[in-house]
């Protein structure tokens, strides 16, 4: 990407007062009404953001970071009760803002002009109907800062300034015209149109491939070193790590751990700080559960190794769009041992999700075949595959849209059960409340619908699912991408536990290396509909042969304590040192 | 802009609402309906005068206290006309929507699921039938099967259905088209056990509130057909048939139309508005 240095007309820059912080929070408070009384979510939290400096919010789902966020910019919401000792912005010129009980009038005209604010999706934050460059240019003619023929320059020189190449032909396309990392970009263009000296970004990468996500954070770290404050708020801390400067660990409302970045991910002092750091998959945790302390156990080896239990055929599948075929597969074989965990990784759009469906004669292949224990399986009419369906099972990132709206836990639980010849509803109800016991589930959630359950309990409940009808190949696709780190953490060593103890084959789909490290035993990296390289996960990671694995493996955002010694664990942007607070910022 | 922060946050979906039956948008419409199920069940209780009772002392009187919604030209009560015409009228509305719902899921599945051909001609049928007016689609059953009630019922039904199967059409395709219903396959569930468990059901959902609008639409229609003098056969009291009795005598005694057009009107509304609570609630009872 082109670098985006720093600009010397850049407003930012010109300020005298560099060491007084950009953003200081004092006690800040957030509560929303409850059922019973306020329910506080940010309880007392206080730090501060001094220009140039990237400050990383750190937690799961629920901890109170996006609330702190949106409370920041205005948009907590009518019902939700601010209060804080101090809530204060440095704006334009030095000037003092107060935040704390501005009318909404008031707020307008801070937002995007003092605080500029980067979502999580930029296809939902882009209004489709808009070109790139009118989104852009919002907040400029918003508030008045420059002339309207001056505007097309300026917001050309914004896309630039994230590294988006050819300003002038994307700032005339649409969202859906871009690719998630483009957009990402334009996103943060807006965001920066109106020179804020504060940018505020929500999970900003979480929607994005590592190599995209990489270049975005690369971006970040340019906006910081050209002396913009920069909060940043995300569940992962190997991202925190590339950027943050200060890293702040967010549980239940509360700051339990806060420092320099080194410092708190190298020796951390909370043990949540701790549990989330272990959670983190990766090579190294590849003999230890990530959830608790321990040792795993050694798989139970087949004992004929070469016996595969899943081969894939040199399939092809192609899709047409309009404007020509795609080819979602081009020639993809594999095989898949009995009993290993046998890992694909790819970024989106490598095909490593439809490979996935054929696996699972949900999608026809155009060319080639895939035979499960040596004989045909996608060949086969649907009549006779039917009965043997139950012995391959899938898990999805999202079991919400694979269980019917309409049932209860139960009724899905018995769902594979009905099938099964022979099991009256007595047998059916006690399996079930069995399954619940499998997965770690209390048998009362059995009344509840999937749509009251945490991300964890619902993919527990698709894992109780799929083990219904004793299946022998698990083909699990993002199984753990929409959750957190610590839940993440409990699935997976769910699913080896499970595997352990059933001796299933699991077929592991996954855009995180890291969870591909942790849990495979050998790995496929698709690029582009094939297979790039495959073989022994410990071989693939320490010598990638492929150019394409390499450049991944670089992406892959690490945490340093942990990272091995070479190049591509260094964070990104300069030494913590010439970032230190107060010290002059020659970019 | 603050307005809008408003609505968006109304929009939000807020964990402490309270209860459905604590929500006036659905407790103001219950009342009209709940009046039409006893006047339906139990007229007797609002009026103990007869639909029929010919009062000559009181020919065309204007609304008073002997009669509440006044007399028409040969002296009958409007008021108990009104009461009495509810049963009529709701049961023509009822059925001719039972009618359309069962007539528009058979069509619809059949237009999503049915071998190619089968469904290419069925789908432009629905298009034929959606390019009519319904009201003459009701004409034309009337004319093939004579008045009377049952034809009214008939031929609001019948008129109606091309609606109800493009709507179940599209969501089935749309539940077929669902993860879930992959997952069920995926799982080894028989093409019959996942249309019969998962399509049917989760695709019919939203016709039970389009049903509850489209009743007041079938009253509707049934009274126009009335109005018209296709409808019932008088002296029986029907909504319609009221309204159509009274249009003669506008300009000097409105309130023979005007008054049961009213009745009309409010219970149209109020179902309406019953559905369009449904739908909410419908749609909220997901979430706990």
């Amino acid at each position: 990407m082109t670098g985006a240095g720093a600009d010397p007309r850049d407003p930012v820059l010109r300020e005298e007062a560099r060491s007084t912080p950009v953003l200081a929070v004092e006690g800040l408070h957030v509560a929303f009404p409850g059922r019973s009384g306020p329910d506080e979510v940010v309880r007392g939290i206080s730090f501060t953001i001094r220009p140039g400096e990237v400050l990383a919010l750190v937690g799961e789902s629920g901890s109170g970071k996006s609330v702190t966020a949106r409370a920041l910019v205005g948009l907590a919401g009518a019902r939700a009760r601010i209060r804080a000792e101090a809530l204060r912005l440095t704006g334009h010129e030095g000037r003092a803002l107060d935040l704390l009980g501005l009318s909404e009038r008031r707020w307008r005209a801070v937002r995007g002009r003092q605080v500029g604010f980067v979502l999580q999706d930029a296809l939902v934050s882009l209004d489709p109907l808009r070109r790139i460059g009118q989104e852009v240019a919002e907040p400029i003619l918003a508030h008045r800062l420059l002339p309207r023929d001056a505007v097309a320059g300026e917001v050309q020189a914004l896309l630039a300034r994230v590294g988006i190449p050819d300003p002038a032909i994307r700032a005339a396309q649409y969202p859906h015209e871009l690719s998630g990392g483009l957009r990402q970009r334009a996103l943060i263009a807006s965001a920066l149109a109106g020179r804020p000296r504060l940018l505020i970004a929500d999970e900003p990468t979480t929607a994005l491939d590592v190599t995209i996500q990489r270049q975005i954070l690369a971006v970040f770290a340019d906006l910081a070193r050209a002396g913009h404050g920069l909060l940043l708020i995300t569940h992962d801390l190997a991202v925190a790590a590339q950027v943050a400067d200060t890293i702040a660990v967010m549980q239940h409302g509360a700051i339990v751990e806060a420092g320099p970045a080194r410092a708190v991910l190298a020796d951390p002092r909370h043990a949540y700080t701790r549990r989330l750091l272990a959670a983190v998959p990766g090579p190294e945790t590849r003999q230890s559960w990530l959830s608790r302390a321990g040792p795993r156990p050694e798989r139970a080896r087949d004992p004929r190794p070469a016996e595969p239990i899943l081969e894939v055929r040199d399939v092809a599948v192609r899709f047409s769009r309009p404007g020509g075929a795609v080819d979602a597969l081009a020639g993809v074989s594999l095989r898949v041992r009995q009993g290993e965990t046998f890992g694909i990784v790819g970024e989106s759009g490598s095909g490593k999700t439809t490979l996935g469906r054929v696996v699972l004669a949900l999608q026809r292949a155009d060319r080639g075949e895939v035979l499960f224990e040596g004989r045909p399986w996608s060949t086969l009419p649907e009549r006779s595959r039917r009965p043997l369906r139950p012995r391959i099972q899938t898990i999805v990132q999202d079991p919400l849209g694979s269980f019917d709206p309409r049932d209860t836990v139960r009724r899905i639980l018995e769902q594979p059960l009905r099938l099964q010849p022979g099991l009256a509803a007595g047998q059916r109800a006690a399996r079930a409340a069995e399954l619940m016991a499998l997965v770690g589930l209390p048998r009362e959630m059995l009344a509840r619908r999937p749509r009251t359950l945490s991300g964890g309990q619902r993919q527990r409940v698709a894992i109780a699912q799929a083990l219904a009808g004793q299946p022998d190949l698990l083909v699990c696709d993002e199984p753990v991408s929409a959750l957190d780190v610590t839940t993440q953490a409990q699935i997976l060593d769910l699913l080896a536990d499970l595997q352990h103890r059933f001796g299933l084959t699991l077929l592991l789909i996954s855009h995180d290396l890291g969870v591909i490290q942790h849990m495979s035993d050998r790995v496929a990296v698709m690029k582009d509909g094939r297979i790039v390289e495959t073989g022994p996960v410990e071989d693939i990671f320490a010598a990638p042969a492929d150019s394409y694995t390499r450049r991944l493996l670089a992406a892959l955002p690490a945490l340093p304590a942990r990272a091995a010694p070479d190049a591509a664990a260094e964070p990104i942007g300069p030494s913590d040192a010439a970032r230190a607070p107060g010290l002059e910022i020659h970019a | 802009m603050t307005d809008m922060l408003a609505i968006i946050d109304r929009l939000r979906p807020d964990r402490g609402s309270p209860a459905p039956w604590h929500r006036p948008g659905l407790l103001v419409p219950l009342v009209p309906v709940l009046l039409l199920a006893v006047a339906t069940a139990a007229p007797g209780l609002f009026t103990g005068l007869a639909p029929d009772a010919i009062d000559t002392d009181a020919i065309l009187a204007p609304p008073g206290p002997a009669h509440g919604f006044g007399t028409d030209q040969l002296g009958r009560d409007v008021f108990a006309r009104v009461v009495h015409g509810t049963s009529l009228s709701l049961t023509i509305g009822l059925g001719a929507t039972l009618v359309a719902c069962a007539g528009g899921v058979l069509l619809g599945l059949a237009a999503a699921l049915a071998p190619p051909v089968v469904r290419a001609i069925l789908v432009r049928l629905i298009d034929v039938f959606l390019a009519f007016p319904e009201i003459l689609l009701a004409l034309l059953v009337i004319v093939a099967l004579g008045r009377g009630p049952a034809n009214t019922l008939l031929a609001v039904g019948l008129s109606s259905i091309a609606g109800y199967a493009r709507l179940v059409r599209s969501q089935v395709l749309q539940v077929v088209r669902s993860g879930y219903v992959e997952h069920a396959v995926a799982l080894g569930e028989p093409r019959r056990t996942i249309i019969l468990r998962h399509v049917i059901p989760n695709a019919t959902r939203p016709l039970v509130v389009v049903a509850t609008i489209g009743l007041g639409h079938a009253v509707l229609t049934a009274s126009a057909l009335s109005f018209i003098g296709l409808g019932v056969v008088p002296p029986v009291a029907e909504w319609g048939a009221l309204l159509a009795d009274g249009r003669n005598y506008l300009d000097t005694a409105p309130w023979i139309s005007v008054l049961p057009a009213t009745v009309v009107a409010v219970s149209v509304i109020a179902i309406t508005i019953l559905g369009r609570g449904l739908q909410d609630l419908l749609a909220g009872s997901d979430g706990s």
